[in-house]
């Protein structure tokens, strides 16, 4: 009975062991074998992916100067658990950051995780950063991660190139390859080309240790993949042309815009007032884009293609081409011109009368054009009233204006050719006539154009009617590759026609509203315009290409509030073509006076 | 008695083979738990696989010493052992280095010492010597109170010197009182406690004494037969119910926040894997992502990265769920079974009741230290630092194990004699 009980004792406590020992393995049958989020924790543990950022592509101008590039900044990140005792003040100092803030920050990047880094202090420069790399052994737990940031080399170009900034919550949603602290192009070039600029974001997996110390990278790197800088952009903008235009619109709101006719590249894209593009990087962005949102002149807008503005005179060559094209005008015709006493649109100019086309141009008569404007609209062969202006406007329309050209610099404006539609609206159907929309004629009423179709207008004449989509950039990569071609639009106005109203235009240059600012040696066909504004003084206007026989250069500008198209718009047009025809303006005494003059109250 | 002078005659070689096994995996995990590219030298003694070598080496010239001593050396010296390291304890209590909380380090030179390592087998041969060769009815409350004091009093020292893990394997000789006769209601009794304790921490005061209640009220009702035991289940219920509030009591009153921390996020109440539960988390997350076949030697990232804390000495297993996966893992663990197994197996041949408690309770610390070390890496026993016999670090714990398992093996080369 004793050894009875002996025996099943020892099985007993044999059992005991057995049962222990049978539990642990099928415990660790569970969590090696059956549940794999171990494996998942454990590569979280280890791996830490360090995102390897490019830099952005350089941009360069039609001559190869830099007129972009990058310079090297540093994120100061903060892994909170390694955070040990430092000395807060000469640390701040040292990051010219308040002393109060930093309990705050490091709170935050602790909310968010205590063993993951997270942003302390962006963009610290270059030279802030070295005073800070010195003393970076005593502060543990801290370490930066190199970005870079944009550089302009001259403080032009604002408009055109936009700016550069942080993507936001809403961008990342919309598309993936955008994650939290990614930069990304938001206005101008920078935005119609960030997928060329932006180049490729690498991935480094590196293996980190408890201490979150990097001990080497994993797999010997076969998993990771470097990051490629973005591609470089040579644009047709002609820096010094640029820089000597913002020069000559210092003080002056509005806009010079110059064009290439043969190829429609853009040479000068210019809205004043500008501001410097360093402003809107970095640290300093967020501030200064406050000031200069709330600055009354609106420095961010960008007038060259958001801006709109009736063309006044300078849109007469347009009823002078339909009239012609629809066989309504010819050389031969004449008009009567009263002067001022003239009905139902008074002239303003003192000149022969009867007149022709030509003259009519060269002297800007409003009669003359009117008349033509009234024989298109009442007796086109198009059968009614409307259906002669809806065949106007079609005409106007393939010349550039009242639709986006489709150039490649974000946020164009269309600009404004009314309707049929608005005026039946406006006046009810049947209930206008020529009589009624009148101020069409000479560029004035509802018709809104932008800088941009004003440029790309001049460039069509030098075509004598064809326009290539204007574009800003050149090629990308290199300086030979090619772009996709831009398309060319041809306009439903015969060649011929375009002869007549070049003709005009030479003839104001040589004896007309700018015969004063002859270049020497060069021949210019242009017209200014006097644009009536019902907010203010009137707008200055001029449009012209050069040289008349072989066209280099289609530019338009536009100067608000300004007054006579002849007193500020064509002098700064003409020394623009003079700077970027001949290299070097003799006229210094213009170029002086077009400098100072402040017409910003 | 011819044989004795061949010291191998009659040696258990299955329980030494096992043993160096045992020992010689143990430094492999070490060198990988601690691997550094800069010390690759396994032999290098500057790093802890290097250190081992001396403890293993320093273990089987023990080892040896051991088996070249008279037969009857321990069982005649077993009191004055015990006593020895009794003293010990004391002294260390006095001028004992504290390290990690604990004052039970004798700092010797560049080594420390830990008597209460080696008061685990003094203790054993104390209890030994109290059971052989008089069969004794442990009904005498005089024959009960005498081993309870043997386990007792070292027990205590060593609690005093804030080693509660080291404390807490002598409650494993309660194996060896059951084997030895305490009657099985005491294991029973033993388990009872520790569910109750658990429930109650995990549920509540009040839900196990409704619990406890109605258990008592069916048994009442269906188990009519027995109704002259009605006194003892409602003495039963009472002291259940006492030990109830008992442990919350305790638990409020007498554990430190971190332990009641460490029990909080055992029993799942809390989750903390970067505070308290760190530990466990990582010790999982390192085992777990072993997978079956593991990553392969020296390839464990969470264990080489010190994801896991005291990775060489309490939580060596780790290593060994790492790079060996399940496959290793399951073998470790079948090996531990085998020596407990061959262990009791031997105490049973003995025909000396020295030897056989003895071996009782060889078998009832090494299960212990084998249960708490592993459970607790693998999330099913509280953190309690204990090391795992043969594998972890250290120079104490090996020497310790060691002699604890060769006066054992020593004891069986005599197996046929009555000591």
């Amino acid at each position: 009975m004793a050894q009875k009980s002996n025996v099943s004792r020892q099985q007993t406590v044999l059992a005991i062991f057995l049962v222990i020992g049978a539990i642990y393995i099928i415990r660790l049958f569970y969590i090696q074998v059956i549940d794999k989020s171990y494996t998942l924790s454990a590569n979280n543990n280890v791996l830490r992916y360090v995102t390897q950022y490019p830099a952005r592509g350089l941009i360069y101008d039609r001559n190869g100067k830099l007129l972009v590039y990058n310079e090297a900044v540093y994120d100061l990140m903060v892994l909170p658990a390694q955070v040990g005792e430092i000395d807060t003040v000469e640390f701040c100092n040292l990051l010219q950051i308040p002393v109060e803030g930093f309990r705050e920050r490091l709170n935050k990047a602790r909310k968010y995780s205590k063993y993951k880094p997270s942003l302390f202090e962006k963009q610290i420069s270059k030279e802030t950063y070295g005073f800070l790399e010195e003393k970076m052994y005593k502060y543990k737990g801290f370490f930066v991660q190199p970005r870079t940031l944009r550089k302009y080399p001259k403080p032009i170009g604002a408009h055109l190139f936009g700016y550069v900034g942080e993507v936001t919550q809403s961008m990342i949603d919309r598309n993936p390859y955008y994650k939290s602290g990614d930069y990304i192009g938001i206005n101008g070039i920078e935005k119609s080309y960030e997928e060329v600029l932006r180049g490729k974001k690498g991935l480094k997996i590196k293996m980190v240790d408890v201490h979150n110390r990097e001990v080497g990278s994993y797999a010997d790197g076969r998993f990771d993949t470097t990051s490629v800088m973005g591609q470089d952009l040579y644009l047709s903008i002609d820096g010094e042309l640029q820089e000597y235009g913002e020069q000559l619109m210092t003080g002056k709101m509005g806009s010079i815009v110059a064009i290439e006719p043969a190829s429609g590249e853009i040479l000068a894209f210019i809205s004043s007032p500008s501001y410097d593009p360093n402003l809107l990087v970095g640290r300093v962005r967020g501030k200064n884009f406050k000031l200069l949102t709330e600055d009354p002149v609106k420095p961010l807008l960008n007038r060259a293609m958001m801006g709109a503005y009736p063309p006044g005179s300078t849109f007469k060559m347009v009823t002078d081409l339909v009239g012609l094209q629809e066989g309504l005008l010819t050389t031969q015709t004449r008009y009567t011109c009263q002067g001022p006493g003239s009905s139902p649109i008074r002239c303003t100019h003192n000149h022969q009368s009867p007149l022709d086309v030509l003259v009519a141009i060269q002297q800007s008569c409003n009669p003359f054009h009117w008349l033509v404007f009234r024989s298109i609209i009442t007796g086109g062969g198009h059968g009614s009233i409307r259906n002669n202006y809806v065949a106007w406007r079609k005409h106007v329309i393939s010349l550039g204006f009242g639709k986006k050209l489709g150039t490649d610099i974000q946020s164009e404006l269309s600009g404004n050719i009314p309707s049929a539609e608005t005026f039946d609206k406006i006046y009810g159907k049947g209930r206008w006539n020529a009589m009624t929309i009148r101020s069409l004629s000479i560029g004035q009423g509802e018709i809104l154009v932008t800088p941009l179709q004003l440029a790309n207008y001049a460039a069509l004449m030098a075509n004598r009617g064809q326009y290539i989509v204007p574009h800003v950039v050149k090629s990308i990569g290199n300086q030979n590759s090619k772009t996709a071609p831009f398309q060319r639009h041809i306009s439903t106005i015969d060649r011929q026609h375009f002869e007549i109203a070049i003709e005009g235009m030479r003839q104001v240059a040589t004896l007309g509203t700018a015969k004063w600012y002859q270049i020497e040696g060069i021949t210019m066909a242009g017209k200014t315009g006097t644009a009536e504004n019902p907010h203010g003084e009137d707008h200055s206007l001029y449009m012209a290409f050069a040289p008349e026989d072989n066209p280099k250069i289609a530019i338009a500008v536009v100067i608000e509030n300004a007054g006579f198209g002849s007193t500020w718009a064509l002098p700064i047009a003409s020394l623009m073509i003079e700077k970027y025809i001949n290299r070097e303006v003799k006229r210094t005494d213009l170029e002086e006076r077009m400098i100072s003059s402040k017409l910003i109250n | 008695m011819r044989e004795r002078n061949n010291i191998f005659n009659n040696i258990d070689w299955t329980l030494v083979i096992l043993y160096l096994v045992l020992v010689v995996m143990g430094w492999l995990n070490i060198y990988a738990a601690v691997y550094n590219e800069d010390y690759n030298n396994i032999f290098d003694i500057t790093q802890s696989y290097g250190k081992q070598v001396i403890w293993i080496l320093s273990s089987l010239f023990l080892a040896l010493l051991i088996l070249l001593t008279h037969p009857r050396f321990f069982s005649t010296f077993a009191y004055l052992i015990y006593g020895f390291m009794v003293v010990l304890l004391v002294v260390v209590l006095g001028i004992g280095t504290e390290i990690s909380g604990s004052k039970s380090w004798f700092q010797i030179g560049g080594f420390g010492l830990q008597p209460a390592e080696f008061a685990k087998f003094a203790t054993t041969l104390a209890l030994a010597k109290f059971f052989n060769g008089q069969h004794l009815n442990l009904s005498l409350p005089k024959n009960k109170m005498i081993p309870l004091l043997i386990i007792g009093i070292p027990a205590i020292l060593i609690l005093l010197q804030n080693d509660t893990g080291s404390a807490l394997v002598y409650s494993s000789f309660i194996l060896v009182l059951y084997r030895m006769g305490l009657s099985g209601n005491f294991l029973l009794a033993g388990l009872m406690v520790v569910a109750i304790s658990i429930t109650t921490l995990m549920v509540g005061t009040l839900y196990v004494v409704i619990l406890l209640v109605v258990i008592t009220a069916l048994l009442f009702i269906f188990i009519k037969r027995n109704r002259r035991n009605i006194a003892t289940v409602i003495a039963i219920l009472i002291m259940g119910i006492g030990l109830t509030y008992s442990v919350e009591m305790g638990v409020e009153k007498f554990l430190g926040d971190h332990q009641k921390a460490r029990i909080n996020v055992l029993l799942g109440k809390t989750l903390d894997p970067q505070g308290v539960g760190y530990n466990v988390n990582q010790s999982k997350i390192a085992i777990g992502s072993g997978g079956f076949f593991g990553k392969g030697y020296l390839n464990g990232t969470q264990t080489k990265y010190n994801f896991v804390p005291e990775q060489s000495t309490d939580f060596i297993f780790c290593t060994v769920g790492e790079e060996w996966g399940f496959l290793g893992s399951t073998v470790v663990i079948v090996l531990f079974m085998l020596l407990l197994l061959r262990i009791i197996m031997v105490a049973e041949r003995q025909r000396s009741e020295f030897s056989k408690v003895y071996g009782y309770g060889v078998a009832s610390i090494l299960f212990f230290h084998f249960m708490v070390n592993i459970g607790m890496t693998i999330g099913l026993v509280p953190v309690i630092g204990i090391p795992l016999p043969f594998f972890s670090y250290g120079g104490s714990s090996l020497w310790a194990f060691t002699i604890l398992l060769f006066i054992f093996i020593k004891q069986d080369m005599n197996r046929n004699a009555l000591l």
